[in-house]
């Protein structure tokens, strides 16, 4: 069973600074459940500004975008985050994992923030996504502690804890090297074979893009294939 | 609540990351409520032993009859000169007695007032001393001791001998230091004393008492009651003054007046005798106020930098709990945790330091022959400057972690992510 994950409705962003520059035209697509799915592109052609306005940070465009069937215009900023925490998973071309946590604390703090669970069930989860990813005996260490290959690990791992509807990716392989972009190539893809994860990757690597199911190829702001 | 266990829980981790620099915001807060509880308790310790100076001693309300002419006279009685001004000249002060009219009843009549702690009858006579061949202006006050003690801490500028030998010994005098010094009379030595109407008395000197107003010292001695009625040849009823103390000092102005008008009698209340010593106090605590708050503002200021430190190194953290679920007013509450948290253990140090400081000052010597019954620097530890401390200690850093918290609450995860 598949159903319509996210949906795009004729985005459009402008940028106003110093003038006045249209950097998304008319974007208009869906990813359904169980998809994985890249965005490629050039530098600059609007790839990563569209996935920051459909994980729903950035909340200046015009246009429609459904979450799980839901709009997210309007929202109040307290709405938006709860959204991010329950359905979105992030991994981001830099790490962005919080030193002065362990491993495993920086993995469950977004579920300790969902509050779904007690804190004990976190902790098994987080134990799993880790087990998952082949990093389990790392949980204990602190953050600064582990190589940045890991380090890309952990932030999958976290973006997993909640069971996220969709993990979104910015350049997710961008700072690591071949062998590491491999590991975390194989991640992804297991993810989305064995488990059914929706992903949806923004990449400039077209290696990484043409081993995806489905890729959305941009330039200067608008879809030109891949709808 | 989890979402708030959570908040604290990385507010902590945030904290002592950075345990160094979180010691040092501390420590600015430590120092400034230490000295804001050690300057406030001993400017109230001094403020309250320069006010017992006068104000323990001064009765709420003195109720006396004062020499003035009086306000009814014949004329104004006269049935013909009713609708007229009627003028008087060379109207003399009708001085007959010294004494309050009624005083039995009126004694009577305050005990039951449940507005009055106490009252103490005393008889007020100018005499000479008179020892070998000099001769003294006074005045001779007779006192009951005990009611002086309990109500107006009587015995405590008792320096030699003991105030309840006025009642235990007959005849008994007790010498302001200054007359004792100008006459020499020494313990269990017998004075004459010679009241203006003639009569001459010998008083055996039972002890000295110094009250710290020299002046005062020089001219003023006591007796009992009984003695100075007899000195004065006088009746059991003869009574010149009736001290009254309250159990609230705010109500003596209007008690004053009203005890005035029942009573027949005059009544002075102490706002009116002493209003100069209030003014003392009040500045002295304003200034150790103000003192204390500038204190803490600088120390609020260290926080402010500190935090908004924090907040530049820790952008990235920040971006990254926004974008994993955390809301501003998380991210707000983060700051404002780590902020109160410093006040709070900072302030709760101050209050130790502060008040061990005060145990410091309170061991002291100091030393003034004004000040007989001090003999350390005075110190006040009334609980309230502690609360005040601990209170101003939170909220001058929960303002000093407002502004950064509000500003880590504004982060935009997306200018921070995308400029990596």
């Amino acid at each position: 069973m598949s159903h319509t994950v996210l949906q795009a409705r004729d985005i459009c962003k402008n940028f106003h600074d110093p003038v006045t520059i249209q950097v998304l035209k008319n974007i208009n697509f869906s990813i359904d459940s169980s998809e994985f799915v890249s965005v490629i592109g050039k530098s600059g052609c609007g790839k990563s500004t569209l996935l920051y306005i459909l994980s729903t940070m950035d909340t200046d465009f015009e246009g429609e975008l459904l979450i799980d069937g839901e709009s997210m215009r309007n929202r109040k900023e307290g709405d938006l985050a709860k959204i991010r925490n329950e359905k979105i998973g992030f991994v981001f071309q830099f790490h962005y994992l919080l030193n002065e946590f362990t491993v495993l604390k920086n993995v469950m703090l977004p579920g300790l923030k969902l509050g779904k669970l007690s804190d004990e069930a976190v902790e098994h989860q987080a134990m799993e996504r880790l087990k998952i990813l082949g990093i389990e005996d790392l949980a204990l260490k602190m953050a600064h502690q582990i190589s940045g290959g890991e380090k890309q690990r952990v932030a999958i791992a976290r973006a997993l804890i909640n069971d996220p509807l969709i993990i979104m990716g910015d350049e997710p392989t961008g700072n690591l090297d071949k062998k590491n972009s491999e590991i975390v190539f194989d991640i992804f893809k297991e993810l989305a074979e064995v488990y059914h994860q929706t992903l949806l990757i923004v990449t400039h690597d077209q290696s990484f893009a043409q081993k995806t199911h489905r890729i959305i190829e941009m330039e200067d702001g608008q879809i030109i294939s891949g709808h | 609540m989890t979402n708030h266990r959570l908040i604290i829980g990385i507010a902590k981790s945030l904290l002592l990351a950075r345990w160094r620099q979180s010691l040092v915001a501390a420590i600015g807060v430590t120092f400034s409520i230490t000295m804001f509880i050690t300057l406030l308790g001993f400017m109230n310790g001094l403020n309250d032993m320069l006010d017992s100076l006068v104000l323990n001693r001064t009765p709420h309300i003195r109720l006396y009859k004062d020499i003035k002419p009086n306000p009814d006279q014949p004329i104004d009685l006269s049935d013909v000169y009713q609708n007229d001004y009627n003028f008087i000249q060379s109207l003399k002060s009708s001085g007959g007695r010294a004494d309050i009219y009624n005083s039995g009843a009126i004694m009577q009549a305050i005990r039951s007032d449940d507005r009055v702690v106490g009252y103490a009858p005393r008889v007020s006579s100018p005499v000479l001393y008179n020892s070998g061949v000099v001769n003294l202006n006074g005045v001779v006050n007779g006192i009951d001791v005990s009611a002086e003690t309990t109500l107006f801490s009587f015995s405590d500028y008792v320096t030699s001998g003991i105030a309840t030998d006025l009642k235990n010994v007959p005849n008994s005098i007790l010498l302001g230091k200054g007359v004792a010094d100008k006459l020499q009379a020494e313990l269990g030595e017998i004075i004459w004393v010679t009241t203006s109407k003639g009569e001459q008395q010998p008083l055996k000197v039972v002890g000295y008492f110094q009250s710290g107003i020299q002046d005062y010292d020089k001219v003023q001695s006591y007796t009992s009651v009984a003695t100075a009625q007899k000195l004065m040849g006088k009746s059991n009823s003869y009574i010149t003054d009736i001290q009254v103390k309250l159990k609230d000092i705010n109500m003596a102005p209007p008690l004053a007046k009203e005890y005035a008008q029942v009573f027949q009698t005059d009544a002075e209340d102490i706002q009116t005798a002493n209003s100069q010593f209030e003014t003392g106090s009040s500045i002295r605590s304003l200034i150790s106020y103000v003192v204390g708050i500038t204190l803490l503002i600088v120390a609020g200021f260290g926080i402010y930098n500190i935090l908004n430190m924090m907040i530049y190194e820790k952008m990235d953290s920040i971006a990254i709990l926004k974008a994993t679920g955390f809301s501003g007013a998380d991210v707000k509450r983060i700051f404002l945790s780590i902020a109160i948290s410093i006040g709070l253990f900072g302030g709760g140090l101050g209050l130790v330091f502060g008040f061990l400081l005060s145990l410091l000052i309170d061991q002291v010597p100091f030393n003034t022959a004004a000040l007989p019954t001090i003999t350390t620097y005075p110190v006040n530890y009334d609980l309230v400057y502690y609360m005040i401390g601990i209170a101003f200690s939170i909220v001058t850093t929960y303002f000093a972690g407002y502004f950064p918290a509000r500003k880590a609450s504004k982060v935009d995860p997306v200018v921070i992510i995308r400029g990596k």
